[in-house]
């Protein structure tokens, strides 16, 4: 049960792609206010691939690692590929089980990032967002 | 005064031998609700084993003893915190139903357009909520009593906020955030004389020291039995009697009339008037048992352990680097409740909360209901807070700093 495994310590202590993306294709923020969990995501998007993808905000440990974890896996995945990522794909990513408590914490950056890509697509929040 | 024994104590709780993630569970979330001895547990399965019956309308043996037992417990609870009689006791489900009804109830038939509300700036959801939503129903404005040094009720804001002559003023009498223990009775004293009804919220007050309603003067007073060692879904309002008896029922049908034809009806006496349908009786009956068991122990008592234990877990809790607690100070005039937040630089609650939990301690993080006071006011996404009751001890406020610890050495900080 140990939650708090070296990698996520490191990627909170020290984010991959944290910071506000200039000019993104598209960007998304959503937050948790249950537990004051804040996310902004940050994508650019050519040729129906993820080039680029960033992250800001802050909350706890699980959320900005799996922050962190996530833009460096999307890099270079279709847009077709994300679409299929799933709460999951976020545990294996993560490597622990975050537990239902906090499973919301562990997947709200792909819940984000899903929004961010369906308002680049235009389409409205659909069900797998929603049970994410 | 003689102390507790808290060893006995601890034996009637059997949730307190268990353990979680492998070790003895302390529980320091008595805030949220209270474990429950082993009395109250026996008094819900006994009702249930021995005499279920419905209240009020049966004629045989075991309906009488349900329906003594029920009416029984209300006088419990009416003495406890010195009503009338039980008459002025109101059965619900728990402090926020409690206040509910009187924003439903009172404030529909007596809040106009342009009246004011009044309430502050360290209110629970469950007492802030009710009335903005009676506030943007019926377009009165709803004002609120600012705090200042150490998040406490500003005097000069209470005078300045009294002047424009609220229609009602509903307070907490301790926070579940900071543990401020407000002074029920000069505040409700000020209220009165600017014309205001008032309503008490004392959800984390009943349990934890003793109450004098008809000392305080306060028209209203909401609790929850879960948080005093009784059951979940039963809690209560407190109402002198003559402002009960103008106020109108919110839910109708059986049990609340006396008499019905096919043309009209007549509400039934207090305080059956508010209670429409089968009530939950086992909740009840387990409620005048939590009461008797308070009572055995003595609530002055409970009071000075929990301010000996809170005095214990702020000392050494203040000597940890990067600590911070929030709230009145612990020595000013009313004390403080059993409740400590406390945010540890650089780390969010839910992990704090996450590394006590695999130290088998139970404490909460979050905004505890109280959103704006927690995001506006102390400016913080969310708090860890470790609340105490009568059974917690100074070995577990000392596994709770050692956690600390644990988390420090977690995040290397
Ligand atoms: C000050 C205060 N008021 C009201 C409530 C609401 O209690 P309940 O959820 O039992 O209705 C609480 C519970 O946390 C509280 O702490």
């Amino acid at each position: 049960m140990d939650m708090y495994a070296e990698e996520i310590i490191s990627h909170y202590e020290y984010p991959h792609n944290k910071g506000r993306m200039e000019r993104p294709s598209a960007s998304f923020h959503d937050n948790n206010p249950l537990c004051g969990d804040d996310m902004t995501i940050y994508l650019k998007i050519s040729g129906q691939k993820i080039s680029e993808a960033m992250f800001d905000g802050s909350g706890c440990a699980i959320s900005m690692a799996s922050a962190s974890m996530l833009t460096d896996e999307v890099k270079g995945k279709s847009l077709a590929e994300v679409g299929e990522m799933d709460a999951r794909s976020i545990i294996s990513m993560l490597g622990i089980d975050p537990g239902p408590a906090r499973l919301k914490c562990a997947t709200l950056s792909l819940r984000t990032l899903k929004e961010a890509l369906l308002s680049y697509r235009k389409m409205p929040a659909d069900g797998s967002v929603r049970e994410l | 005064m003689r102390r507790i024994d808290v060893g006995a104590i601890r034996e009637d709780f059997p949730i307190l031998s268990t353990r979680m993630n492998g070790k003895p569970l302390a529980y320091l979330d008595n805030a949220a609700t209270s474990q429950k001895p082993r009395q109250v547990i026996s008094a819900i399965s006994e009702y249930y084993g021995r005499y279920n019956a419905n209240i009020h309308r049966g004629i045989y043996k075991i309906a009488e003893e349900a329906t003594e037992k029920y009416i029984e417990s209300k006088s419990k609870l009416a003495r406890m915190i010195n009503a009338g009689s039980s008459r002025e006791i109101i059965y619900t489900r728990n402090a926020t139903e409690s206040i509910n009804l009187v924003a439903l109830s009172w404030g529909e038939a007596n809040i106009r357009r342009g009246d004011h509300i009044l309430i502050t700036e360290m209110e629970h959801h469950s007492n802030m909520v009710p009335w903005m939503v009676l506030a943007r129903r019926k377009g009165a404005v709803l004002d609120y009593v600012r705090l200042g040094k150490d998040y406490n009720l500003e005097m000069g804001s209470l005078e300045k906020e009294l002047s424009k002559n609220p229609k009602i003023m509903a307070f907490t009498h301790a926070s579940n955030v900071l543990g401020t223990v407000n002074d029920a009775r000069s505040i409700t004293t000020k209220a009165h004389k600017a014309g205001a009804l008032v309503l008490v919220d004392g959800a984390q007050s009943a349990p934890h020291m003793g109450v004098d309603v008809r000392g305080i003067g306060c028209d209203l007073f909401a609790l929850s039995g879960h948080k005093m060692l009784g059951p979940t879904g039963i809690g209560a309002l407190y109402g002198k009697e003559e402002l009960l008896e103008r106020m109108e029922p919110l839910l109708t049908g059986g049990d609340m009339i006396r008499s019905v034809t096919y043309e009209s009806f007549e509400w039934n006496e207090l305080p059956w008037k508010f209670e429409a349908g089968t009530p939950n009786i086992a909740g009840g009956i387990a409620l005048g048992t939590a009461v008797d068991y308070i009572n055995k122990v003595g609530i002055g008592r409970i009071r000075a352990h929990e301010e000996s234990l809170t005095s214990y877990a702020i000392e050494r809790m203040g000597r940890i680097k990067g600590v911070k607690i929030f709230g009145a100070s612990d020595h000013d005039a009313n004390g403080r409740a059993g409740i400590v937040s406390f945010a540890v630089d650089g780390i969010h609650p839910h992990d704090v909360s996450q590394i006590f939990d695999g130290e088998g301690i139970a404490i909460r993080a979050g905004h505890h209901c109280a959103m704006p006071l927690v995001t506006q006011l102390i400016k913080e996404p969310a708090l860890s807070r470790m609340s105490f009751y009568l059974y917690n001890t100074e070995e577990e406020v000392d596994r709770a700093v050692a956690a600390i610890d644990k988390v420090k050495r977690t995040f290397k900080l």
